[in-house]
C-alpha cells in the first residue's frame, strides 16, 4: 500500500473520531455547566486548554463565554480542529482514497459534512445544540461502523483502526481532563454530591455509565471512574483499550520496531500508574505525559509509513 | 402520445439515424420503432432512470469553480444509442491502424534520422517551429520503437457522408472510462435492444491496456508493477485516472509517492518500503513529469523519470515528446506520412487543410477567407481563429495581412457540417452533433476500441462537444445489420 494512501486513511479516521469526540465534548460541558449551581459553575473557558486550541481561538474570539467557545469549536473554519474543519478534512483525506475504501463511505461522509454545514446555525442555538451534535455523533458512528462491517482487513483496515484509536484514546484523556482543574473548594457542602453528578456526566458522554453500573460499581466514585476511564481492557474508550487496538494493528504491519517501542513505553506508564489515587494536580500532568506519549507514538508512525515530503500536523 | 418523428429535422447535416424526417435509416429502424411506440412520459423516464444510474455509479467529472471549490459533476449522457454498421466500422478500424503505425514510425524517425525531412516530404521549418518536439528525446530508442501507445483520433462525419479525422490525440487522450460506463448505464436503460441489436462488446479495452503497458515492463517478471501516474484530484480527468487504476488492478500514484534512486530504476514509498515500478501510465503532460529535465517548478512530477526512461529501467506511456505529432500543421501533413512510410493511400481521408507555407495553398486560402476556418497552428482552444462564414470583412482584412506576414503559422480548412444524432430534449427527440473518438492502443499488435466515445453537443445548433462547456455522451454501438 502506497505510504500517501495509509497516511489519507489514517487521517480520514482520525477526523472523523475527532468529530465526534468534539460533539462529546461540548455536550458534556454542557450538561456540566447545567448540573452545578450558577456561581461555581467553572464555564467554557477550560474547553480551549483542553483541546489546546488556545492561540487559536484567542486569534479569532475575544471573550470565552459560552456562545464564542460553542462556536469555536463546532462551527469555525479558522480552527482546524472544530467539528466543521475536521469534516472537511476527513472529507478531502477520503476523496483521494476512495477506490480503497467501500463505495458507500464517500457518501456518508459527504451527506455528514453537508448535514453539518447545512445546521450550523440552529447547532449554535441553545435549544437546537443537542440534536446539532447527536447528528454529528451519531452519522460519525455510521462511518466508523460502515468501515468496519465492510472493509477487508488488509493494511489499509489497520492504519484507519490505528487513526481511529489514537485519536479516541487523545480524547478520552481531554474529556477526563475537563474535571481535573479545581472546580470546587473542598469545604463546600455541595461538593460530594456534585462530584458525583459530573463523573456521572462524563461516562455517561462516553456512552459508559451504563456499563460502568454494570461491571465495576453501582456507586459512582473519582477512583473507580479513573480506572475505568484508563485501564478497563474491555470498555471501547478506556484509554488502555484504545491503545491496544493500536497495538494489534501495528502488529499488523511491516517495519514496526520504533511504533512498537513507542507504544509499549506507553503502555508501561500507564500500567504503572495508580490513576486512582492521583491528586487533581497530578492527575493533569499525567494526562500531560500520555498526550505527550501519543505524540511520540504519531511520530514514530509517520516516520516508519507515511511520505516524508509532507509537513505532518501533529497530534491534538 | 407516441414520440412524434414528423417533425425531426437535421436541415442540412447528416443524420446518422434518420434519412428523413420520420424515415429512419435501415440500421436505426428497429431503436426508432421503440421510440415511436414510447408515449409522452417514457422517453423522460428512462432519462432519469440513466442519470440516476450515473449518480449512483459516481460517474463524475471535475470542475474547478472559484466560489465552490472543487465539483464532482455527473457525467452528462443521453440515452440514444449512436448505432454504426459493422461493415463502416471495418473500414474505420483498419484506417486507424494504419494511421498510428505511421505516426509513430514518424515520431520515431524525427528522434533519429529524420529521413522524411531529408527526403523532402517533410519541411524542417515546421519541426523547428513544434512546441512539442522534445530535444531531450532525440536518440532515445523506446521499446519496440512505439511512442504513442494510447491515442485517441477525433471523427467528424461531413454532410457529404464522409467520415474525416479532426485531430490525433498522442499526449495524454482522455474519455475511455465514459465509454465503458456508457455501455453499462445502456445496459440498465435498454436491456431490450440489446437482445435484437446485439451490439459488439467494449469491455475488452482495460485487459488490453494492461497487457500493452505490461510488456514495456523492463523486467521480465510474471505481474510487473504497473502504476497510473495522475496529476490528482484536481485534474478534471482523475475520475478516468482512478478507473482505468482499479480496472487494472494497477496502482494509483502521484508524483509524489514516486522516487528514482541513484540506480536509475522508479520506485513507490508504500508502508513496506520502496517497492520497484515497471511501467507508468502517465497523464501529465511532458512539461511537467520531470523538474530535472523539463519545468523546474513542477510539483507533479517525479525528478530524475526521463533518467530512468532514457535508461530503461522503466517503462512509459505515452513515451515523452510523442506529442510532436499531435499539432495542427503535422496534422495537415499525415496523408503524405502514411504514403511515405507505409506506401499506401490513407484509409480514412483528413479534413481537407491548406498549409499557408505553400503559395498555391495560401493564395486558395486568401482568395477564400469567407468560406474557411483559419487556424494558427500554435495555438489551442479556440485562440486566434477566423470562422470566415461569420466573419467580418475587417477581421478576414486583418487575416489576410496575418497570413501574409508569417504564412507558415496559418492553416485553413474549410466548414465543416459535422453530423447529427436524435437527442433526447425534454420529451422529444431533437438532432444534435456528435463525434467519436476512438482509442487506439499500439504494443506489438495494434488494438482499436470498438466504438469510442460518442460526444454530443447538447446545446441546439452548438458544436460544442466538450464535458466542461455543455457537451455530453452517448454510448456507441457497432452493430452487424447482415447489409
Amino acid at each position: 500500500m502506497l505510504s500517501r494512501v495509509a497516511e489519507n486513511i489514517y487521517w480520514l479516521a482520525r477526523y472523523v473520531e475527532r468529530a465526534e469526540n468534539t460533539a462529546r465534548l461540548v455536550r458534556v460541558n454542557s450538561h456540566l455547566v447545567l448540573d452545578t449551581p450558577s456561581g461555581i459553575a467553572p464555564g467554557w473557558e477550560p474547553l480551549v486548554d483542553i483541546t489546546g486550541l488556545r492561540s487559536q481561538f484567542e486569534a479569532v474570539e475575544r471573550e470565552p463565554n459560552e456562545r464564542n467557545v460553542v462556536r469555536f469549536l463546532i462551527g469555525d473554519m479558522h480552527n482546524s480542529g472544530s467539528i466543521l474543519s475536521s469534516l472537511a478534512a476527513a472529507r478531502e483525506n477520503c476523496r483521494t482514497v476512495r477506490e480503497v475504501l467501500p463505495r458507500s463511505s464517500w457518501e456518508k461522509l459527504n451527506e455528514l459534512f453537508l448535514f453539518a454545514k447545512e445546521n450550523i446555525q440552529s447547532g449554535l442555538t441553545k435549544g437546537g445544540r443537542d440534536d446539532f451534535l447527536e447528528g454529528i455523533i451519531s452519522g460519525s458512528q455510521h462511518i466508523t461502523g460502515l468501515l468496519g462491517s465492510a472493509m477487508y482487513r488488509d493494511e489499509a483496515w489497520h492504519f484507519a483502526r490505528i487513526g481511529r484509536n489514537l485519536e479516541r484514546a487523545d480524547m478520552t484523556t481531554r474529556i477526563i481532563d475537563v474535571r481535573s482543574t479545581d472546580l470546587f473548594p473542598d469545604d463546600m457542602l455541595e461538593s460530594r454530591s456534585l462530584d458525583t453528578l459530573q463523573w456521572i456526566s462524563v461516562l455517561r458522554s462516553m456512552s459508559g455509565y451504563q456499563i460502568y453500573r454494570r461491571h465495576v460499581a453501582i456507586r459512582v466514585s473519582r477512583t473507580d471512574v479513573l480506572e475505568f476511564l484508563f485501564r478497563d481492557p474491555l470498555f471501547p474508550r478506556s484509554f488502555m483499550h484504545c491503545i491496544d487496538a493500536v497495538d494489534q494493528s501495528i502488529d499488523g504491519l511491516d517495519n514496526t520496531g520504533p511504533a512498537l517501542r513507542s507504544i509499549r513505553a506507553l503502555k508501561r506508564r500507564l500500567r504503572d500508574t495508580s490513576v486512582g489515587e492521583l491528586s487533581q494536580a497530578e492527575l493533569h500532568d499525567f494526562i500531560d505525559q500520555l498526550q505527550l506519549g501519543i505524540i511520540d507514538l504519531h511520530a514514530a508512525l509517520a516516520e516508519a509509513y507515511f511520505p516524508p515530503a509532507i509537513q505532518l500536523e501533529e497530534a491534538g | 402520445m407516441p414520440i412524434q418523428l414528423t417533425e425531426y429535422d437535421p436541415g442540412r447535416f447528416f443524420d446518422e439515424m434518420m434519412a428523413g424526417k420520420n424515415r429512419a435509416r435501415p440500421l436505426a429502424k428497429e431503436l426508432i420503432g421503440l421510440f415511436r411506440r414510447m408515449n409522452d412520459g417514457e422517453l423522460g423516464t428512462r432519462q432519469d432512470a440513466a442519470d440516476l444510474a450515473i449518480k449512483e455509479m459516481g460517474i463524475t467529472f471535475t470542475v474547478y469553480n472559484e466560489n465552490d471549490g472543487m465539483i464532482d459533476r455527473n457525467w452528462p449522457f443521453d440515452i440514444v444509442p449512436r448505432i454504426i454498421d459493422t461493415k463502416e466500422w471495418d473500414v474505420i478500424e483498419a484506417g486507424l491502424k494504419q494511421r498510428v503505425r505511421a505516426l509513430n514510425l514518424f515520431i520515431d524517425d524525427l528522434y533519429h534520422d529524420q529521413k522524411i525531412i531529408k527526403d523532402g516530404v517533410f519541411p524542417a521549418e515546421v519541426l523547428a517551429e513544434s512546441k512539442n518536439f522534445r530535444a531531450q528525446c532525440v536518440g532515445v530508442k523506446p521499446p519496440l520503437g512505439i511512442w504513442a501507445h494510447i491515442c485517441g483520433s477525433d471523427l467528424v462525419r461531413d454532410a457529404d457522408g464522409v467520415m474525416y479525422v479532426l485531430e490525433d490525440n498522442l499526449r495524454v487522450p482522455s474519455g475511455v472510462s465514459y465509454m465503458l460506463e456508457n455501455r453499462l448505464v445502456t445496459k440498465r436503460v435498454f436491456p431490450e435492444l440489446f437482445e435484437s441489436y446485439a451490439p459488439l462488446p467494449v469491455d475488452d479495452y482495460p485487459t488490453q491496456l494492461y497487457e500493452m503497458l505490461a510488456a514495456l515492463s523492463p523486467r521480465s517478471v510474471k505481474r510487473p508493477t504497473v502504476a497510473v501516474l495522475t496529476p490528482g484530484i484536481y485534474n478534471s480527468a482523475y475520475f478516468e485516472h482512478a478507473y482505468l487504476a482499479m480496472e487494472m488492478g494497477a496502482e494509483l500514484v502521484e508524483g509524489r509517492d514516486l522516487f528514482v534512486d541513484t540506480d536509475d530504476c522508479v520506485y513507490m514509498r508504500t508502508v513496506s518500503g520502496l517497492q520497484r515500478v515497471d511501467v507508468i501510465y502517465r497523464r501529465i503532460d511532458d512539461e511537467f513529469i520531470d523538474p530535472e529535465v523539463f519545468r523546474e517548478d513542477s510539483a507533479l512530477g517525479v525528478p530524475g523519470l526521463m533518467r530512468a526512461w532514457k535508461a530503461r529501467k522503466v517503462g512509459l506511456a505515452n513515451a515523452p515528446g510523442a506529442g510532436v505529432a499531435d499539432d495542427k500543421v503535422v496534422y495537415a501533413f499525415v496523408p503524405e506520412i502514411i504514403r511515405y512510410y507505409l506506401d499506401e493511400e490513407p484509409g480514412i481521408p483528413n479534413v481537407p487543410t491548406y498549409r499557408c507555407m505553400y503559395p498555391e495553398e495560401r493564395q486558395y486560402v486568401l482568395d477564400h477567407l469567407e468560406e474557411l476556418v483559419i487556424k494558427p497552428a500554435n495555438e489551442s482552444g479556440g485562440y486566434g481563429m477566423l470562422i470566415g462564414p461569420r466573419s467580418t470583412k475587417a477581421e478576414r482584412s486583418t487575416f489576410a495581412g496575418l497570413i501574409k506576414r508569417n504564412p507558415r503559422n496559418y492553416i485553413a480548412q474549410p466548414t465543416l457540417g459535422i453530423s447529427t444524432v436524435p437527442t433526447v430534449v425534454g420529451h422529444c427527440l431533437e438532432p444534435r452533433h456528435v463525434d467519436l473518438r476512438p482509442f487506439i492502443l499500439s504494443g506489438s499488435d495494434i488494438f482499436v476500441t470498438t466504438g469510442g466515445l460518442t460526444r454530443v453537443a447538447l446545446r441546439k445548433g452548438s458544436l460544442v462537444v466538450n464535458s466542461s462547456q455543455g457537451g455530453g455522451s452517448k454510448d456507441t454501438w457497432i452493430v452487424d445489420t447482415g447489409n
